[in-house]
């Protein structure tokens, strides 16, 4: 039971009137990637910082690798790794220098220290800027950096917040095999992010909204669990049908993704196609499919209130 | 406990990020040259040659040889001539002269009075031989023109100086010639090792968080304390080389004597840079930005130079005052460079000042530690 790496119990924290983080109840569990997935603003960084000791909650606890949180959180610092939201590295520094300053402030010996720092540059493939200032990289290469630095120390759990939302599509896809690799090496990880393609990748997701935890679960449990029913239309004219379908009681949610409208039914409406093109004044042309529900259907439908 | 190993790590990336801050190291070096080189030569205490206005009324060989004694003194010169005291007047109004010399029409008359020894029963009042109008705004003026008052005239009525014995035989010790450098060179030490010590590292913890570093540096293992020393150390370093170009130059230039023991020097000086650099990184725990931190430093270091001794002789302060200044390390510093350098004295003479400027230190750096706080609410 007690094994989890992460376990809160109503953990909240306010902002003078503004409730960050509502009563967030958590268990997570070594060696896997756990994802907060929400929007913007919904509190995410503000519960990783309350877990890593950086805030103190307003009300609740939070048990994080065995130290009770608020308490003492000092001896917990050499035992997780954080990566920031922006990056926090010194941009007057290069990488080396960057890397030199974290192995030394977490204690490593001269010797071990280089190798060590070696090893990670070889690894997250920054060979060719060790004498760049890290200022003046590329967001994708100062991310890698950021990662080498947060689990230079081997640390047995990895917060990392937002840690792709400034880098291009193939350095997300190099990042996270990297992470899987840490995961095989006994890492535990906490991601947040805001891409559901992302939010996929992780073993289990907790998704927030407005500090409060809507749903958790594995990916493909909460899409098969999604009580409703997934309709695609095409056609013509999909702005007024989308009008028509949200004046629908037993339509839950109508969302056009380029030249298809994403419709949630009801669980209990047996024909949920028929419905659909009936309430869309759909003629000839329009076509309708029943189709699988995916993640952002449930996300959809967690963060609407509905459904869940 | 204290890691060296983390101090050290502190201490190389601060020496690195100094190195790469081109504009910090040249006011390192360049505060203290363009001071001492501008104070140096432009703040003289003993007044020389004010411009004052002459109003001649009796025009005689005897007025133009008062003249040309006053002249003599090199308190004033004579750069307007003009025909009635009331265009004297106007002019020091104008600011064009600060004093003007009122000699009167019967000036020979007078003369004869002062030379006439009050003869018995000859009580007819003297009178002064001419008048000063001063512009009393600056102190430093008027007291300058004042001490013509009494300029003898003896050698004016050509008869045997009726030579007055001084009430007083001043013996001046440490700087006989009286030269204001010997004074103000030492001093200019305290001052920019105040204003460059509190300044440097008054930014040195807020710039932490202005640049966005702050949330990874509290989520590593170092302790507020590895922190502020490894802040602290690059700076008594720079603060030493200032010093060393101060007196150095001082030396050279214009001859102020270095005549205290090197290693008394240099513990007076550590003890004061330790105690702005701690009195700094306070500051840097209290501010939020790197421009509060400015307005902090200026709240400090102006009454810290003003009340130092510095520009005005501490014992002449009222007593509120002088506690006021006590508080300040700059004071102590000051009393204690001056009697170090000019005087040669030790470090046992000065204990008062040295256990001042450590306990300051210490307390400083316990209270900069407490304050800064591995959270960020
Ligand atoms: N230090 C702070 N002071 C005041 N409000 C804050 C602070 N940090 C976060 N907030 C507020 O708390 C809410 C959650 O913020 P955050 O945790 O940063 O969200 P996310 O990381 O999901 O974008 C936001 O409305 C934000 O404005
Ligand atoms: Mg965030």
């Amino acid at each position: 039971m007690s094994d989890a790496v992460v376990e809160t119990h109503g953990l909240t924290r306010d902002f003078g009137d503004k409730r960050a983080v509502n009563n967030v109840d958590l268990r997570i569990d070594p060696g896997m990637i756990y994802g907060f997935l929400g929007p913007n603003g919904c509190g995410k960084t503000t519960l990783m910082r309350m877990l890593t000791g950086l805030l103190t909650p307003t009300e609740g606890t939070a048990r994080v690798l065995g130290t009770d949180l608020p308490g003492n959180a000092e001896g917990l610092k050499r035992q997780i790794g954080y990566m920031t939201q922006t990056f926090s590295h010194y941009r007057d520094l290069t990488v080396w220098e960057n890397l030199d300053f974290a192995a030394s402030v977490y204690g490593y010996p001269r010797k071990q220290k280089k190798s060590r720092i070696e090893e990670l540059l070889t690894r997250y493939e920054l060979e060719g800027q060790v004498n760049q200032l890290s200022g003046s990289m590329s967001g994708g290469q100062r991310q890698k950096m950021a990662l080498a630095a947060a689990v230079l120390h081997n640390p047995r759990l990895l917060f990392l917040d937002e840690p792709t939302s400034a880098v291009d599509p193939e350095s997300r896809r190099v990042f996270w095999e990297a992470l899987f690799d840490l995961v095989d090496d006994g890492t535990s990880i906490i991601v947040t992010t805001h891409f559901m393609d992302e939010a996929e990748r992780c073993h289990r997701i907790a998704i927030l909204e407005y500090g409060i935890k809507r749903l958790d679960g594995a990916p493909p449990d909460l899409m098969a669990g999604l009580k409703a029913q997934v309709v695609q239309v095409e056609g013509n004219n999909l702005r007024e049908a989308k009008r028509l379908l949200d004046a629908t009681p037993d339509i839950l949610s109508a969302a056009q993704i380029g030249a298809r409208l994403r419709v949630m039914v009801r669980p209990e409406i047996a024909d949920p196609e028929g419905l659909v093109r009936k309430a869309a004044n759909l003629g000839a042309s329009g076509m309708v499919t029943g189709t699988r529900a995916n993640l952002e259907d449930v996300f959809v439908s967690a963060t609407t209130g509905e459904a869940t | 406990m204290i890691s060296p190993r983390r101090i050290g790590a502190i201490l190389k990336k601060e020496l690195i990020q100094l190195r790469r801050d081109s504009m910090t190291l040249r006011m390192v070096i360049m505060i203290p040259l363009i001071q001492l080189l501008l104070f140096g030569y432009a703040i003289n205490t003993n007044l020389r040659e004010v411009p004052a206005a002459l109003v001649d009324q009796s025009r005689t060989g005897l007025s133009r040889a008062l003249v040309q004694m006053v002249e003599a003194t090199q308190v004033v010169t004579f750069t307007h001539t003009f025909a009635t005291p009331e265009e004297a007047e106007r002019a020091i109004a104008a600011s064009d002269v600060r004093a003007a010399l009122i000699l009167p029409h019967d000036l020979a008359r007078r003369v004869s009075q002062s030379r006439d020894p009050a003869g018995p029963g000859k009580r007819e009042t003297k009178r002064p031989v001419g008048q000063w109008i001063v512009d009393g705004s600056d102190t430093m003026v008027a007291a300058a023109i004042r001490g013509l008052r009494g300029m003898p005239l003896a050698e004016l009525v050509q008869q045997p100086a009726n030579a007055q014995v001084p009430t007083f035989e001043v013996a001046l010790f440490y700087n006989p010639e009286q030269r204001s450098e010997v004074n103000i060179v030492p001093g200019l030490v305290g001052i920019i090792l105040t204003m460059t010590m509190i300044m440097f590292t008054s930014a040195a913890i807020v710039r932490e968080t202005e640049r966005g570093n702050m949330e990874m540096l509290i989520n590593t293992p170092v302790k507020p304390l590895e922190l502020m020393i490894g802040k602290i150390i690059p700076f008594l370093v720079i603060g030493l080389v200032q010093v060393a170009i101060v007196l150095g130059l001082g030396n050279l230039l214009f001859n102020v004597p270095i005549n205290g023991g090197m290693g008394t020097l240099l513990a007076v000086t550590l003890l004061f840079i330790g105690a702005s650099l701690s009195l700094g990184l306070v500051l840097s725990t209290i501010a939020k930005n790197q421009l509060q931190a400015m307005q902090m430093t200026m709240f400090v270091i102006l009454p810290s130079i003003l009340l130092s001794g510095f520009m005005f002789p501490f014992d002449g302060m009222p007593k509120p005052a002088q506690y006021i200044a006590e508080l300040f390390p700059a004071t102590h510093f000051m009393s204690m460079i001056r009697g170090v350098v000019l005087r040669d004295a030790t470090l046992v003479e000065m204990a008062g000042g040295a256990l001042w400027l450590s306990g300051f230190t210490v307390v400083g750096l316990a209270v900069a530690t407490f304050r800064f706080n591995k959270r960020l609410d």
